[in-house]
């Protein structure tokens, strides 16, 4: 039998991101990064702080956009789309999942799931309900479907926003530290969590942290210093 | 969460249902600024309607006149000579028939009355007064002056030895309804009539001094069978008797003096008071309008990260304009509904409380529906155009920036 072939869900060419400091001065953030992430895959992305791992996660997320170089999102190049088209791409193919799990405090944790597949259809609707139900339950949560994100604990908030990113079945989750608020027992499980909806689902996740413990047990580890790659483990 | 209602009106109503002090405060700022121009404007229609509907019940739209007699000099002109202005005597409309049915042809006139009106004396016993009189023909006269409606003993018709008199006169002639007058005319002529009727116009002036006969009776008292004083007419727009008054001037050998000539003083007093009801309003308007951009600029910064999170998760900018958009149109549209509600009920109030002093009603409580109706649109469009400046600058927020807050 050959090898399973395997699927790009992410390739980044060249990416270079520069911001202006004044009318004639630049400052170079990322240089020239080239990084392909497959269906399926767990990636741990690591660096010290202003190495430039945000404005990449930025950029892989279709938050910001390169000054120069190529994202392809599922073999998409993003280059060619507007404002609308990445909004409607960054909609379909991606789901966050933030280090302070930034759930919307005027909808409960039910609505919070709802929120992406409303977004997109416009409407709300039973089968919109059913499906955040669902992953709700997946994340062990059903019974906090009606509590608003004040009351529910930390990690259950993270939990919750994890269901949320995998509302739309995007083929990518990012997250930026997703345990970094936790405490360890919490940031166990919350990992465990991604972990085993990567497996179960397929869904490729791209996770910053600075917990080497955690970032050991993913499939592979990115290391980022000044803008570069500069180990992959 | 309602199927039926679009992401946007959802978002948006939770968002000020998240925010309960704030929207509270703010509607309650829409609410009075809504309920101040609601009372205003119906206390001031009210007023303008209770005015009118004195004047125009108790005076003609128009009222054709013979016109002025004028001096004519014999001598040539350029000759030294002081012109005097001559008495005017009681004169009668040349071919008032004819006017009169010149008059009914035209449009926008629905009725004309001929009348006699000149001064007499009413004597009774030692007492005597002197009144205004004014000879009538009640089936077409009633139909513009609402006599009948202002009778408060007897009845509005008058036969040919009938005389029906206000109340104040009655009261200092010590007569009542039954009792004779003698109506002596300037003329000399006099004759003996009977109280048919007593009337309260609401003004002591005019009960003390008008009297009404039937139109024969009237020209035989002042010797001038056949002759009326003035045709008294009926319009279909009140409001455009001046334009056509001027009409039936250059058209016929009459004066004709509109209504709203006669009570100049009035419309000026109106027209002073819509512009500062106007002033008042915008003002109101715009506090009303920039209260609720203050509290969307404030909800827009407070919501940055939800607003960066709804655009991570696909929002689109023009959904999140929406979101902002329709915040400030619930605003406007809540708060318009309760302030209408708060001006209706404080006018009532102030209609029950503030009476004349004869206990009768100050104003007419007049609410119109067109005055409701452009307020529940005018509030949400306020809000609608006051929350476009913070709806834009949420929906051109960086989403980046806006989840770093």
């Amino acid at each position: 039998m050959g090898e399973v072939p395997r699927i790009p869900v992410m390739e980044l060419r060249a990416i270079k991101r520069a911001y202006s400091l004044g009318p004639t001065k630049q400052i170079e953030i990322l240089h020239g990064i080239d990084l392909m992430l497959h269906k399926g895959e767990f990636l741990a992305l690591m660096g010290p702080s202003g190495s430039g791992k945000s404005t990449l996660l930025n950029i892989i997320g279709l938050l910001d956009r390169p000054t120069s170089g190529t994202v392809l999102i599922g073999g998409q190049d993003t280059s060619e789309l507007g404002d609308a088209g990445i909004t409607r791409l960054r909609g379909h193919a991606i789901g966050f999942v933030f280090q302070e799990h930034h759930l919307i405090s005027a909808f409960t944790a039910l609505e919070n799931v709802m929120m992406p597949m409303m977004v997109d259809k416009g409407f709300s609707s039973a089968a919109i309900e059913a499906r955040a139900l669902a992953l709700l339950a997946q994340v062990g949560l059903a019974h906090v479907a009606g509590h608003r994100a004040m009351a529910m604990s930390g990690g259950e908030q993270q939990r919750v926003s994890i269901a949320r990113a995998l509302a739309m079945a995007p083929a990518l989750v990012l997250a930026d530290e997703p345990t970094g608020n936790l405490d360890s027992h919490s940031a166990e499980n919350v990992f465990d969590l991604m972990r085993q909806v990567n497996k179960d689902s397929g869904t490729s996740f791209l996770i910053v942290t600075h917990n080497l413990d955690l970032a050991k047990r993913c499939d592979r580890i990115i290391d980022v210093a000044d803008g570069r790659l500069v180990l992959a483990v | 969460m309602n199927p039926w209602l679009p992401f946007e009106i959802i978002a948006a109503v939770r968002f000020l249902r998240d925010g309960r002090m704030q929207t509270m405060f703010i509607i309650l700022g829409i609410t009075i600024g809504v309920a101040v121009i609601v009372f205003m404007s119906a206390l001031l229609a009210g007023l303008q309607a209770n005015f009118l509907s004195r004047v125009l019940t108790s005076s003609a739209q128009i009222e054709l006149l013979p016109p002025d007699q004028v001096a004519r000099p014999l001598r040539g002109a350029g000759e030294e000579a002081t012109i005097q202005r001559p008495a005017q005597r009681i004169l009668s409309i040349d071919q008032w028939q004819t006017v009169r049915q010149r008059m009914l042809a035209m449009p926008g006139i629905i009725m004309a009355a001929p009348t006699m009106a000149g001064s007499a004396l009413a004597v009774r016993g030692d007492a005597s007064r002197a009144v205004s009189l004014t000879g009538v023909e009640p089936e077409s006269y009633y139909r513009i002056i609402r006599l009948p409606d202002y009778i408060v003993a007897g009845h509005p018709t008058l036969a040919s030895d009938e005389i029906i008199i206000g109340t104040e006169l009655a009261r200092d002639l010590g007569a009542s309804l039954g009792d004779k007058l003698n109506i002596q005319a300037a003329t000399g002529n006099r004759a003996v009539l009977r109280i048919s009727g007593l009337f309260d116009m609401g003004s002591k002036g005019a009960n003390e001094r008008n009297a009404f006969v039937s139109l024969r009776t009237a020209q035989s008292l002042q010797g001038r069978a056949g002759a009326v004083t003035a045709i008294e007419l009926k319009v279909t727009d009140i409001y455009a008797a001046e334009v056509l008054a001027r009409q039936i001037a250059a058209a016929n050998p009459v004066r004709a003096e509109s209504w709203i000539a006669t009570n100049a003083q009035f419309f000026t007093a109106v027209n002073a008071q819509k512009s500062s009801n106007t002033i008042i309003r915008l003002f109101v308007g715009l506090s009303v309008a920039f209260g609720i951009a203050a509290v969307l600029v404030v909800s827009v910064i407070q919501r940055s990260k939800d607003i960066g999170i709804l655009r991570a998760m696909g929002a689109s900018r023009g959904q999140i304009l929406r979101i902002f958009l329709i915040q400030g149109a619930l605003l406007g549209l809540v708060g318009a509904m309760v302030g209408g509600a708060v001006g209706v009920g404080g006018l009532a109030w102030y209609h029950r409380v503030m009476r004349q002093a004869d206990g009768g009603e100050l104003f007419p409580l007049v609410l119109d529906s067109g005055l409701f109706i452009v307020t529940l649109l005018l509030a949400p469009l306020t809000g609608l155009l006051a929350a476009t400046a913070p709806a834009l600058r949420a929906a051109r927020m960086d989403p980046v920036e806006a989840i770093r807050g």
